[in-house]
């Protein structure tokens, strides 16, 4: 691993005490971009900047944040919204930037609104995390106090108004259009695509949606410049990013690393390796909606290309680790029953397959399982995700019914035998 | 229907074959168009799709790959290539199937949909052989009512979203909605809030499950034991077309039929459950004739029709009159009009009563326009009656060309209206100062009402012109119509409540008309009638305001009802008793007793509503079949062969055998009607009905008419006396679904004069007026314009008040005097 600069973290890390705190945001460089920019550079020349760095976004899909800023549509008003629901199991790698350093945040959102054109911007809170939002909630405060929000910025002639918007408890609320919906005071249920909300999402407007991660780096970007972003990490996956370790590794927690390190030393370097020093079983890479990746794997490089060759993603950045003592079929149905306890109810195959599937799961594991149970899980897995091919096909509205499919492919590609003596008349035929 | 231009067509490739379907038409509409049916769920063509279900899966071939899309809402584009059949959506098909029927209870044999359910078919069609499912299914209290009618099974639900769109997109009340998540996804009504829309059974009939089921349907018949005929709604003037279903010669239910001219496929209850009455205890079913004591005694068809053509023949012709025909079919109302002019030689004949337009303008008036106009508006003036009270069906049709379609809307009414939610513009007017506001809206450089004048500059306009109460002067509508003729690209679409009221008229039931919208008083017109019919009086008749004042004084002698009860729609209910009184002789034909016949000399039980075939015309003058699916109660008859047989007794020749032979006369003597034939509208592309042609010639509109002279003082409020829809009229309180649904009878003021008055909210005051006085609730109301009192028409008591011009509200008198009537100041025998 080669050295990189602290993107994200390094005030946090030297001014653990009061990094969320306005002062200590000024007197580390903050702000100042965004005087920078406000005065001398055009709305386009920050999405440039931002093309230039090719930072792909940290929400989940890894989409390059430039590109979708290109395809917001003509029409006015448009709005900026950040994702900060994030719910999905093992990631809390936005909580942290919430609570340590929400001004770096503030910047950010204020330089891609001025990069947009936006004049109105929401951040929206996952439910559970009332002291980050309440960090955020002060932060906001003080920057409208400092003239970094509200009306003509810095003299700029540019407006911005942000709120910040606490979710319900909906893991769901994370997908960007079910969030639009939910800040619009509707069902937090996704919408269909087209249209994209780039064209027309909240309030039916022209809307960026981006994840929490994605825009506290925009500071950066924009200091540097978009080159010495790109510069940093790999070809297609540049810049740092932060990680959630968790699970049995012996140093669980938030780790911001280049792109392109390998699995092996995100796992075994950083993580300082498997807790009692046990065997390594497999892990999760990218969030619970992302298949298992396992030891073969560990020299595959940390990058969306890379991973999804290897049949998964980097997804929300949550790493979970199980060693040789963990039984996967418990994983697989914690996480299914996750999924479908989550599934907003709209499409057929997610609100019944992901019951039906946690249902045969639970069989399984109080070895209550039939023979018939394995081709049974594949089958309604495909009825979810036709091909159970990577990147998933899918016959719902959104990805939350594939996600659920992810743990059954991973433990019936790599953990069959242990899948199937679990199922009694399977053991019996075995042992035969 | 009105033009529209002709959308672009593309190319697409369907299962490998090339077709041409209109630009952005969704997938599975234009296959269902070319003969390839998708399976769907939740998509239904008159709301926009969700996507939820996933049974309509198709697979589109795209740069990246085929990808899996839900027909119902992915558009077609150039050169798009769909597979409906391939492998993997056959698959994921059956997938869907299994998984909608894993928590579905099955319980088919006892389920009013099995047998007509598209999760059965379906699953016949599509679905997989067995279920794999082996858990306990979901489980839900069941069933719990939603409202009065409408009961839900969440069991059963699919979760389709179909109930919960139309209530919130096409009726605007949204009642229901989902609740829970995931697994626990359940529709249901908000806390304390039932289901209380007039629109309600719509989501019965669109549900793909049983689960929700109506009231008067639940458990009644199989739908392989139903019979069903094709019809038209009698309930308003707006022609919805519906299907009538018996079981065993007992009407079950109706349902909407989708008809692009007018309903959409919707109805309001009314129009759902009125079927109720038709099997109602109450029925007449047998001829009735006072005796010497004065009681009605059933009697045979024979001394009861000879009693009634002695009766006839011994006054003179023009001393006979009759109110009433706008409930029968035009065949009936054409013998009618034809036994009156021809046989007994009257021409006091008015199917209007109590709240008539000049029947020439509602005949006559031109560009006239059509339901399907409102879709292409830029503008809809509505000036008339509460639509959602008075026309349900229509209502919905302007609630669609403003919502769906982007038409600008203004209401111009005394309160506020179901439509209010939706306008751009309202104008809330005290009663009697109507002429003001046409007045303030043509007057050059006025400053009033500039973003209403701002709207109507946007042509095409389409005003809807009625009468909003029925203190109204009926003039009004007329000044209306004529203002609004003079805005871009306008046509005005005339309203008149009751069922076939345009049918009436355009058959010659009107004082001033022949039928065939000629006018009496056109000499060609009348002599080319008269070539068929030999002479015919010259004179326009009476009105039926006329007519209860020539009966009071005893200018006219003898009076047939038909279907009518003046006395509870008249202005002055005790001057129409009155004049019943002072009749030597009145029969009625009707098929209920009611306020005015129960002094009848002779009741005579005739056939209704799916009893009678022929057909019907609607506001927009669009003539449709309605049908008969069974005979009458016990010995009634229909209206054209009672009229028959009087007149053989009365020396007379009717030539109305039956139908058929009428319809054919229609054809041959009322302009209007010159090609219309019964075989036009059951087949072929005119089952929607036909619109018969405006008038030649522009019928001459009252610009303003005259000031009504009223100014309101302290303490008189003028009457707004607006229609609701279910009142106290007999086919609501015959239909035991909807006799509950009648609201309480109060007195709305504006808070302000209330306060005026020293009137607290709730509190029982006396409403009096010239013709009578009643005790009723007070309710505030800031919606009314001030100055005004607004009584709900034809409740339980509110019509003994009668319409009055102005009434005094006042708190209850100590003495406690309840529906007591003034007596003296009378306004001549005026009804
Ligand atoms: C079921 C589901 C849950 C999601 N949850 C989150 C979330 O909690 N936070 C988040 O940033 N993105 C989440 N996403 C991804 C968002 O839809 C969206 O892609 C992202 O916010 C875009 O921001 P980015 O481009 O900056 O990554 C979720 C997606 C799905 C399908
Ligand atoms: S896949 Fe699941 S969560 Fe996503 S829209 Fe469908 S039901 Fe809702
Ligand atoms: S009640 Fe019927 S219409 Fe409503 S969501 Fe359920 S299945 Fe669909
Ligand atoms: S019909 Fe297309 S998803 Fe239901």
């Amino acid at each position: 691993m080669t050295s990189f600069p602290m993107i994200l973290t390094e005030r946090m890390t030297a001014h653990p005490a009061d990094s969320h705190l306005l002062d200590r945001y000024e007197a580390t460089g903050g702000y100042e971009t965004l005087r920078q920019a406000l005065l001398s550079m055009k709305p386009e020349e920050i999405v440039e900047q931002v093309k230039a760095a090719n930072i792909q976004g940290r929400g989940g899909a890894a989409f390059p944040a430039g590109i979708k800023w290109g395809f917001l549509a003509p029409i006015e008003p448009r709005y900026l919204v950040i994702n900060g629901d994030e719910s999905e199991p093992g990631t809390f790698k936005d909580r942290q930037l919430l609570e340590r350093d929400p001004h770096q945040l503030i910047e950010g959102v204020v330089l891609t609104s001025f990069a947009i054109g936006a004049n109105h911007a929401f951040i929206y809170i996952r439910g559970e995390y009332p002291k980050p939002a309440r960090r955020v909630q002060q932060a906001v405060e003080a920057a409208y106090a400092k003239g970094y929000l509200g009306q003509n910025i810095l003299g700029s002639g540019f407006d911005l108004d942000v709120m910040v918007h606490l979710g319900g408890g909906a893991y769901i609320c994370g997908e960007e259009t079910a969030l639009l919906n939910s800040l619009e005071g509707l069902r937090g249920e996704p919408r269909l695509k087209p249209p994209f909300p780039a064209v027309e999402g909240l309030y039916a407007k022209p809307t960026i949606v981006n994840n929490v991660e994605t825009i506290s780096n925009i500071p950066w970007i924009v200091a540097n410049g978009g080159d010495a972003y790109a510069a940093i990490g790999d070809v297609d996956s540049v810049g740092t990013r932060l990680f959630s370790l968790s699970g049995h590794v012996k140093k669980p927690g938030n780790v911001e690393v280049p792109m392109g390190l390998t699995w092996r030393e995100l796992i075994y370097d950083i993580g300082g390796g498997i807790r009692d020093d046990n065997e390594l079983k497999a892990w999760v890479p990218g969030g619970a909606s992302a298949p298992w990746f396992v030891a073969e794997h560990l020299d595959t490089k940390v990058t969306k290309d890379d991973c999804a060759k290897a049949g998964s993603m980097l997804g929300s950045g949550a790493v979970i680790v199980m060693d040789e003592t963990t039984n996967v079929v418990a994983a697989a149905h914690r996480i299914v029953k996750f999924f479908s306890h989550e599934s907003c109810g709209q499409c057929t195959p997610c609100r019944e397959g992901t019951t039906w599937l946690e249902r045969i799961l639970w069989r399984l594991l109080n070895r209550a399982g039939r023979p018939s149970d394995i081709d049974l899980l594949l089958d309604v897995c495909d009825g979810i995700s036709p091909g159970l091919a990577w990147p998933p096909r899918m016959t719902t509205i959104c990805p939350l019914g594939p996600s659920a499919v992810s743990p059954i492919t991973s433990i019936m590609t790599h953990f069959r035998e242990e899948v199937e003596s679990m199922i009694p008349g399977l053991q019996e035929v075995a042992s035969a | 229907m009105p033009e529209q231009p002709p959308p672009e067509m593309v190319t697409i490739s369907l299962d490998g074959q090339e077709i041409e379907v209109p630009q952005g038409e969704y997938i599975i509409k234009a296959a269902e168009d070319q003969g390839t049916y998708i399976p769907r769920f939740c998509y239904h063509s008159r709301m926009k799709p969700v996507g939820l279900c996933r049974m309509c899966l198709v697979e589109v071939e795209t740069p990246r790959g085929r990808i899996l899309t839900t027909a119902c809402n992915t558009p077609v584009a150039p050169e798009m290539i769909v597979d409906t059949e391939s492998a993997v959506v056959q698959k994921a098909q059956e997938g869907i199937l299994e998984f909608l029927l894993i928590n579905h209870p099955l319980d088919c044999p006892v389920c009013d949909k099995g047998g007509e359910c598209p999760l059965q078919d379906q699953t016949v069609a599509y679905g997989p052989g067995e279920s794999r499912f082996v858990e306990e299914k979901r489980h839900f209290e069941k069933p719990i009512p939603l409202s009065d009618i409408v009961l839900m099974d969440r069991e059963r639900c699919i979760l389709c979203a179909r109930c919960t769109r139309f209530s919130e997109e096409v009726s605007g009340d949204p009642l229901i909605e989902f609740v829970g998540r995931g697994n626990q996804t359940h529709v249901i009504t908000f806390p304390d809030e039932p289901f209380a829309s007039y629109f309600s059974g719509n989501t019965v009939q669109i549900c793909p499950v049983g689960a929700l089921t109506a009231k008067p349907y639940r458990f009644k018949a199989r739908p392989w034991d139903l019979e069903a005929i094709e019809s038209v709604s009698m309930v308003d003037a707006s022609g919805a077309s519906i299907s009538i279903e018996t079981s065993q010669n007992e009407v079950v239910r109706i349902n909407g039929v989708d008809n692009d001219a007018t309903n959409h496929g919707w109805l309001s209850d009314k129009d759902r459950f009125v079927f109720q009455a038709i099997h109602s205890e109450n029925r007449l079913a047998t001829p009735l004739i006072r005796d010497d004591a004065g009681d009605l005694q059933p009697a045979s068809w024979g001394d009861a029709l000879d009693r009634v053509a002695d009766a006839l023949g011994s006054v003179r012709g023009d001393e006979v009159a009759s109110i009433g025909g706008a409930n029968n079919t035009n065949e009936e109302a054409f013998a009618l009009g034809k036994f009156l002019r021809t046989v007994v030689v009257t021409p006091h004949i008015d199917a209007q009563v109590g709240d008539a337009l000049n029947p020439e303008f509602l005949a006559g008036v031109t560009p006239r326009a059509e339901i399907g106009d409102l879709d292409g508006a830029a503008t809809i003036l509505v000036w008339a009656g509460d639509l959602k009270e008075e026309f349900p069906t229509l209502f919905l049709r302007v609630r669609h060309a403003v919502t769906q379609m982007g038409a600008k809307l203004i209401v111009v009414h005394p309160r506020r209206t179901g439509l209010d939610n939706i306008a751009a513009e309202k104008i809330t007017y005290r009663p009697g100062e109507g002429p003001e506001v046409v007045r303030k809206l043509t007057a050059q450089g006025d400053q009033d009402y500039g973003a209403v004048r701002d709207l109507l500059t946007a042509g095409p306009v389409i005003a809807l012109v009625g009468l909003t109460g029925r203190a109204e002067d009926p003039r009004l509508a007329e000044a209306v119509a004529a203002y609004a003729l003079g805005l871009p690209g306008s046509k005005v679409l005339p309203l008149a409540r009751r069922a076939n009221v345009f049918g009436a008229l355009d058959m010659g039931l009107a004082p001033t008309l022949l039928p065939g919208r000629v006018p009496v008083k056109s000499e060609s017109g009348r002599a080319e009638l008269e070539s068929h019919w030999g002479p015919l009086p010259g004179e326009a008749g009476l009105d039926t305001a006329g007519i209860i004042a020539g009966l009071a004084a005893g200018d006219l002698k003898a009076l047939l009802l038909v279907g009518a009860d003046p006395v509870r729609d008249g202005r002055n209910p005790d001057a129409v008793r009155a004049a019943l009184d002072a009749a030597e002789f009145v029969v009625s034909l009707d098929m209920f007793l009611n306020d005015s016949n129960q002094q009848a000399s002779v009741i005579l039980p005739v056939d209704g509503f799916a009893e009678t075939e022929g057909t019907v015309t609607n506001i927009e003058g669009r003539v449709q079949k309605v049908n008969r699916i069974l005979p009458g109660p016990g010995q009634s008859r229909a209206l054209w062969s009672i009229l028959d047989e009087l007149s053989s007794r009365m020396g007379g020749q009717l030539g109305a055998g039956d139908g058929p032979a009428i319809a054919k006369e229609i054809a041959l003597v009322a302009p209007a009607y010159r090609s219309m034939t019964w075989d036009r509208l059951e087949w072929g592309p005119e089952r929607d009905g036909v619109v018969m042609p405006d008038r030649d010639g522009v019928q001459e509109l009252r610009f303003v008419p005259d000031d009504s002279g009223l100014r309101p003082t302290a303490g008189r409020l003028a009457l707004h006396s607006g229609r609701v829809l279910y009142d106290g009229g007999t086919r609501n309180t015959q239909s035991p679904a909807l006799a509950g649904l009648t609201p309480d009878p109060a007195v709305y003021l504006h808070p302000r004069d209330a306060s005026a008055l020293a009137l607290a909210d709730g509190q029982e005051v006396d409403v009096a007026g010239e013709f009578g006085t009643v005790r009723l609730r007070l309710e505030l109301d800031p919606s009314l314009a001030e100055g005004s009192a607004y009584v709900p028409a034809n409740l339980d008591s509110t019509w003994v008040l009668g319409v009055p011009d102005v009434v005094t509200v006042e708190a209850q008198s100590s003495k406690g005097k309840k529906n007591e009537k003034k007596k003296g100041k009378k306004k001549g025998a005026g009804e």
